[in-house]
């Protein structure tokens, strides 16, 4: 493509950009709060689309909140929009949408890796197997299950030895656990 | 009808607005480190509902209000928050009993409105069943520990549900916006829930070795409709103060 200037010289427009490289730009914005993850490891980013029309090329990046009232979200907004502008994308629009919600499924493989060598034990099973009689309490004897999710293991030396100091943590998506075994504190990424 | 939905999204968004003013009153001032967080992540989780609520409130209501304006520029009769969450925090048994009372009745209404007709409607309270989810377990959890725990933590949790039951009976009430929203297939019967919250408060209390009082007691009502204690105005007038003393303020 070519654009003419005022004085009648021409000069090349910067190249769009593929889609796979506009994913991959947001794939380097970090979560504000966890700076090992990136948005996109997250599941944050659920979508990136580019409309056409007469004024050129707008894109729009569609974010999901990951707690409702978490502060993140308009740090992540912004930066969004900061990165894209670093790559000459000044038209870019953000969408947030809701449904469906949220939800610790959608953390990729190589996030949970990342979280793990951080010191963050990441989320254990999947929210969307996950039974909500475990609310029930009233039932009977508290389920084991609610203070420790199987499978979960100490970030520092792997064993499953582990007890709920706090079901709260530093940020809405953490838990507080200690290791019975190397008896290191660590946060946990919770299932949602 | 516009109306009576605008009014039902203001209820939804005035209870998790207002409970959440008085989770934050602990912020600092928590019993230990652990329960102080989980307060203020428990309100955190709620401001960002009534974000949701109250934004579409606004956007219902048609007038540019934004969920600031609503939150920050209504007086106390124009809230429509159940007197429960308006009730201040007491001690600590009775802060918990109060979040277990409302927690396990606000799982119920959403995951009925998980099915509303409306989509933003189901759309937001799939997001926040989740959270709430989270909440009740922490609840429920605690209210079995301490009514089950010594003496003293019994005695107080027990005078603490004595005291809040005369609120809980405006949960279940139904006037004309919630019988205009059910006819239109946006919310479920409300009076529908109570059935199972008795059922699971029920075994909670149990449990928790607590004794429930009778289901049919005089019931106290009013906030749905904008009658509120004295309690609501001075809650307001610290979460407002900004806004009233610089209006426009922006951070």
């Amino acid at each position: 493509m070519v654009i003419s200037e005022p004085d009648g010289s021409t000069v090349s427009a910067p190249k769009q950009p593929s889609l796979d490289q506009v994913w991959a730009w947001l794939d380097e914005i970090e979560d504000p709060e966890i700076p090992v993850i990136s948005i996109v490891d997250l599941g944050i980013v659920r979508g990136v689309r580019c409309l056409n029309d007469a004024e050129g090329s707008e894109w729009v990046v569609t974010i999901t909140p990951t707690y409702s009232g978490c502060p993140a979200t308009h740090v992540i907004a912004r930066s969004v929009i900061e990165r894209l502008a670093q790559h000459g994308l000044t038209r870019v629009r953000l969408e947030t949408r809701i449904a469906p919600p949220w939800t610790t499924d959608w953390m990729s493989e190589e996030g949970k890796r990342k979280l793990r060598n951080y010191g963050i034990a990441p989320p254990v099973g999947l929210a969307a197997q996950q039974s909500i009689s475990l609310v029930d309490i009233g039932r009977g004897a508290r389920p084991a299950s609610v203070a420790v999710p199987a499978g979960l293991q100490c970030p520092q030396c792997g064993s499953g030895e582990v007890s709920l100091t706090s079901q709260f943590g530093s940020t809405p998506c953490k838990a507080l656990y200690r290791c019975n075994s190397c008896l290191e504190p660590f946060d946990y990424f919770k299932c949602h | 009808m516009l109306d009576d939905k605008f009014d039902y999204l203001l209820r939804l968004g005035d209870n998790a607005l207002v409970l959440s003013q008085r989770l934050t009153e602990w912020v600092g001032k928590g019993p230990a480190l652990e329960e102080d967080m989980a307060l203020a992540n428990t309100a955190l989780d709620l401001i960002g509902q009534a974000r949701l609520w109250l934004g579409y409130a606004g956007e219902v209501e048609g007038m540019g209000r934004t969920e600031d304006q609503l939150a920050f520029l209504r007086d106390a009769h124009q809230f429509r928050n159940l007197l429960i969450v308006e009730r201040p925090n007491g001690g600590y048994a009775d802060t918990l009993m109060r979040q277990y009372l409302f927690d396990s009745w606000h799982l119920l209404l959403l995951e009925q409105l998980t099915r509303a007709s409306d989509e933003r409607i189901a759309a937001i309270a799939e997001k926040a069943k989740k959270e709430v989810t989270y909440h009740l377990r922490r609840s429920a959890d605690l209210v079995v520990r301490l009514g089950d725990g010594n003496q003293e933590s019994h005695r107080r949790m027990q005078a603490a549900l004595d005291e809040l039951w005369v609120y809980t009976g405006e949960m279940f009430e139904v006037d004309s916006v919630d019988e205009i929203l059910e006819s239109h297939g946006i919310a479920g019967s409300v009076s529908g829930l109570r059935s199972p919250w008795l059922a699971q408060v029920g075994r909670t209390l149990a449990a928790a070795t607590l004794n429930m009082p009778p289901a049919d007691a005089w019931m106290q009502k009013g906030g749905k409709q904008g009658r509120h204690g004295e309690h609501l105005g001075f809650l307001l007038a610290e979460m407002q103060f900004l806004q009233r003393a610089y209006p426009g303020l922006q951070w």
